[in-house]
């Protein structure tokens, strides 16, 4: 079973730690290069919206972190699967680590739709958007599965409860969205539809393009970093750790 | 091995009636499990309306999604006392390790606790719908959403009750937990109300929340299994 091999390397902490040490500076470095471009280019060098001027450049942060933060969910879920079928530590491990991610990208996602709904809108806060009421729903599934994660005094329990919370979640969080999506426009005709993301100009669209793998890659930067102490706290017991907090 | 099937097949029945009916009977001899959550939705009734003001077109603007959360507030601060008690003494083990399927047996401890705390708040909608001034034709309409709707809180937050039944203090967690689960219910259950009370067609949202009902009856109990077994571990 060669094929599998990477998927059982995947199940060691040490080999994990290694290749997180590897690639860690890596992925920072191209994660930051790539949104430190694209935010110079959105913010000075596109040209502003003919109907929002200059309030819509917020997209290269807003959108890049909306995007992720609803990955990262399933990301996490996909961890929690593979810890229930599997009984993977790393997987265990991957979940708590991707939870607080997660749940600070959706953080920035709703503060920055916040911040663009004021020039916009004429007001922070708009229930009519479906996406935003629904951005709100995924922060408080986050902070469910955290808040679980911290409940539990034995962490094996604790870890199992979350994986069996986020599959819950996964189920959920189209029916919530479609939900969400009916209640809105049943209240409230769709005169604030957003269409600027379909009928964006090439020129916006670029730096957008980067900022989204850049946001993914942070996204993996951040999760990296979490993981290793995740993997250095669990693990502080054994041969290999000790040998390398010697080195 | 044919001629045993049958029975094999009456015996799932014998265990689940026989867990509901025993579930029905702790139940019915404490008052407070069925009592209580009733008294606390008219409680809380009674507080908005104090909160929101005696107009009464001002009430009855907002009835449907009042009662809505509130009969959710009442089923799911219920839910806590799902798996306590067999939890403390020691008989959720005793049925995790039964030959029987889990699964029946998760149903009929839910079906148990939905006739004590949510059939009792359906019961009593046309009292606090007339407390908030929801139009008489109207009441039939909203215990109907009810009766569903508390069948879908109940399945979905008896996931929250076995995910923090072996932790101490698991009331504000299952809270935590539960309510974005909640949201499909209570848009469609409420909006169910709103549909009779504006005289638009009844059947999108109920056939809706049939199928939040539907989907919630087959897949909660998988979790909620889930849930109890790993409450073993600690």
């Amino acid at each position: 079973m060669a094929s599998w091999q990477w998927f059982h390397r995947l199940g060691s902490p040490k080999w994990l730690s290694g290749t997180i040490d590897r690639w860690l500076p890596w992925v920072l470095g191209l994660g930051s290069v790539l949104l430190l471009v694209s935010a110079i280019w959105g913010l000075a060098f596109t040209p502003p919206d003919y109907k929002q001027g200059n309030s819509f450049r917020i997209i290269y942060i807003h959108v890049p972190t909306a995007i992720v933060a609803l990955a990262a969910y399933y990301v996490m879920a996909i961890a929690g699967a593979v810890s229930i079928i599997w009984r993977m530590k790393v997987a265990d491990m991957a979940l708590r680590a991707i939870a607080p991610v997660g749940a600070a990208l959706t953080f920035l996602a709703l503060v920055t739709g916040a911040i663009w709904g004021k020039p916009t809108w004429g007001a922070y806060w708009i229930w009519q958007d479906a996406r935003l009421t629904s951005m709100l729903l995924l922060f408080f599934l986050y902070l469910g599965i955290m808040a679980l994660h911290d409940a539990y005094q034995n962490s094996a329990s604790g870890n199992r409860a979350a994986a069996i919370m986020s599959l819950v979640g996964t189920v959920n969080i189209p029916i919530i969205y479609k939900s969400v999506d009916w209640w809105s426009s049943l209240h409230q005709p769709a005169t604030l539809k957003f269409t600027e993301e379909s009928t964006i100009a090439t020129e916006m669209l670029q730096p957008l393009m980067l900022a989204i793998p850049g946001a993914y890659l942070f996204f993996i930067a951040a999760v990296m970093m979490q993981l290793r102490v995740q993997i250095a706290r669990n693990e502080k017991n054994t041969r290999w750790m000790a040998e390398r907090a010697a080195q | 091995m044919s001629s045993n099937k049958p029975q094999a097949e009456a015996a799932l029945f014998v265990a689940f009636n026989a867990l509901l009916i025993r579930d029905l009977h702790v139940y019915f001899r404490s008052r407070g499990t069925w009592l209580n959550p009733l008294v606390f939705v008219l409680m809380v009734i009674t507080l908005f309306t104090l909160g929101i003001g005696p107009d009464p077109s001002a009430l009855s603007n907002h009835a449907s999604g009042i009662i809505w959360v509130v009969a959710l507030l009442g089923i799911m601060l219920s839910l806590d006392a799902l798996f306590r008690a067999d939890f403390d003494d020691g008989s959720l083990e005793q049925l995790l390790l039964s030959p029987q399927p889990l699964y029946l047996a998760v149903l009929a401890k839910v079906l148990a606790h939905w006739f004590i705390t949510g059939l009792p708040i359906v019961l009593a909608s046309p009292l606090y719908s007339l407390m908030l001034g929801i139009p008489a034709d109207v009441i039939p309409v909203l215990a109907l959403g009810l009766l569903v709707g508390s069948g879908i809180l109940s399945f979905i937050g008896a996931i929250g009750a076995s995910l923090t039944v072996s932790l101490r203090s698991g009331g504000l967690l299952i809270a935590l937990l539960t309510l974005p689960l909640y949201v499909p219910a209570i848009i469609f259950g409420s909006q169910f109300v709103q549909s009779a009370i504006e005289g638009w067609p009844l059947m999108p949202t109920f056939s809706m929340l049939l199928g939040l009902l539907i989907g919630a009856i087959v897949l909660a109990p998988i979790a909620i299994i889930g849930g109890l077994r790993l409450s073993q571990d600690t």
